[in-house]
């Protein structure tokens, strides 16, 4: 099957509704100078494609558009490839339907 | 710090929090339940599907006023290929009875009106709120809760972690390890929004009926994983999971697998049209029995999601945690009519309890199921798939080639795809692990 559109997903988000948490990221990549297996993983895994990679070659994440699955910390955690929490109490996506 | 003190604080308003903070409010405790959201269920996602035996233990007249969806009335199966189904589908009119026993509904919704019960009962229950560790004495017990509020230090009892799948608490706090990348599945679901008469029409359905659609093969592209479709009353819960580890391992993204199933030339139709609303992701436990982490400790019990509660070969999850929150439940109401302390020892009660119910022996009788699956996935998801279709055309499409001749092809197809000796090992496998 052929690849579809990166920017789908950008476009399922809008959907969505946020409460961002400015300056306070639930999710922080470990700095690095080549990234992991694992890093580079969430590059596709990520539902939100939250993680890119930067053109320095370094995998970052933003997470305004994270839909708090918790797929990058099954796969990123344990490593300390990242650090991950759930946003504050109220922020984060609000689901009306989930 | 909150001076009060409570008998017990449940950290999650899921179904398995709900139904432990109920069952506790009602037999007269203290119950604080702590909930991450703007409300209880702005952080659920479920297909989702109610099974209502379970609820009624909890709630018997919910049928007055719970926001039900549809009630179902007719399931499929369907074995995809990239171009056709073949389907087993079972319908019944004994469905429409006085007291259906599944329906669909929308979580967020349906989790909003459940809390309201919560409360009712008498718990109190604070949003927005989230809890960042558990509070342990010298000795290693849990004697309370630190949150993200000023001050958020607030000591119980016992504590309920119904924190849901990906049981952050219980793993800082060391009760348990991180799911696993092969342990998980991960599901990203579209709502679709249709007229009520849409989907009646395009479903065969009639009044509250409803119907569930679920699809295996080439959609999840050799991963072990399912597409579903939910028709509720206005809109169609439409959604694929697979396995984080063959994410992982394949590099398919989730919303490129969702579009491919949505394209599927047996999906497409029925939601053709359709306003999508929103988007969301999920994790679902598939370890089964034997990823079942340790339930209980001194000042704690672990339920639903968070304890890996799911039967992912009859796709049943939120019964199982509604009934292993209230088990749970029970259990601490008991300890406490008694004057006991919540030790580890007391506690135990709740697996007892629970190990006696269906939530146990189920996930035990399909102990085995997730290790075939998980470690055979091409040949059940793509390989097998594949060849069903085949046969299946080849023997209702009419072209003059002699019957007999027909079936020589069929079977030849299917030796040498997975050869004698794997045909025989896979119906085996799939035997015992059933059994």
């Amino acid at each position: 099957m052929p690849s579809e559109p990166s920017r789908r997903v950008e476009d399922k988000l809008f959907y969505n509704r946020y409460l961002v948490d400015s300056g306070r990221a639930h999710i922080k990549v470990r700095p690095h100078t080549t990234p992991s297996s694992r890093l580079l993983s969430m590059l596709k895994a990520c539902p939100a494609r939250c993680y890119e990679l930067s053109d320095k070659g370094h995998v970052e994440v933003t997470v305004d558009g994270c839909i708090e699955c918790g797929t990058c910390r099954v796969i990123c955690e344990e490593s300390g490839d990242i650090e991950w929490s759930y946003p504050r109490g109220g922020y984060g996506v609000l689901f009306k339907f989930g | 710090m909150i001076e009060e003190r409570f008998d017990a604080i449940v950290v999650g308003a899921g179904m398995g929090g709900n139904a432990a903070a109920l069952t506790m409010a009602e037999r007269g405790l203290k119950v604080l339940q702590l909930e991450r959201g703007e409300y209880s269920g702005s952080k659920n996602v479920q297909g989702a599907i109610l099974y209502a035996d379970m609820l009624e233990k909890l709630i018997p007249n919910f049928r007055e006023d719970a926001p039900l969806e549809r009630h179902l009335v007719e399931q499929r199966f369907w074995i995809v290929d990239e171009r056709s189904h073949t389907g087993i589908h079972y319908r019944s009119d004994d469905f429409n009875e006085e007291k259906p026993n599944r329906y669909t509904i929308i979580r967020a919704q349906f989790d909003k009106w459940f809390s309201q019960k919560v409360r009712e009962a008498g718990a109190t229950v604070l949003c927005e709120t989230t809890v960042t560790e558990l509070l342990q004495d010298s000795h290693g017990r849990v004697v309370g809760v630190r949150t993200d509020r000023d001050g958020g230090e607030i000591h119980a009892d016992v504590v309920v972690l119904a924190e849901g799948v990906n049981g952050v608490l219980g793993t800082g706090a060391g009760l348990r390890g991180r799911p696993k990348p092969d342990k998980v599945a991960l599901a990203v679901k579209e709502m679709h929004f249709l007229s009520r008469e849409t989907i009646d029409a395009r479903f065969n359905l009639k009044g509250d009926e409803g119907l569930v659609i679920e699809a295996a093969g080439t959609i999840s592209r050799g991963m072990t994983g399912m597409g579903f479709i939910y028709s509720n009353k206005e809109c169609i819960s439409l959604g694929i999971g697979c396995l984080v580890a063959d994410f992982q391992r394949t590099g398919e993204t989730p919303y490129g697998l969702l579009e491919g199933f949505k394209r599927h030339p047996s999906v497409a139709p029925l939601i053709e049209g359709s306003e999508v609303k929103e988007y969301s992701a999920h994790l679902i436990p598939e370890g089964g029995y034997k990823a079942i982490p340790q339930l209980c400790g001194e000042g704690w019990v672990v339920v639903g999601d968070a304890a890996q509660l799911n039967n992912a070969i009859h796709r049943e999850g939120s019964n199982l945690a509604m009934t292993s929150g209230r088990i749970a439940a029970e259990a601490i109401c008991l300890i406490k009519s008694r004057n006991d302390p919540m030790t580890a020892k007391n506690l135990s009660l709740y697996k007892k309890l629970l190990d006696d119910s269906f939530v146990i022996k189920d996930l035990k009788k399909y102990k085995d199921m997730p290790a075939l699956m998980h470690t055979h996935s091409q040949n059940f998801f793509l390989t097998y798939p594949q060849l069903f279709s085949k046969a299946m055309q080849d023997y209702v499409r009419v072209d003059g080639t002699p019957k007999l001749e027909k079936e020589k092809l069929m079977l030849s197809s299917f030796i040498k795809a997975r050869s004698w000796s794997g045909l025989f090992s896979d119906a085996l496998r799939i035997a015992r692990a059933w059994r």
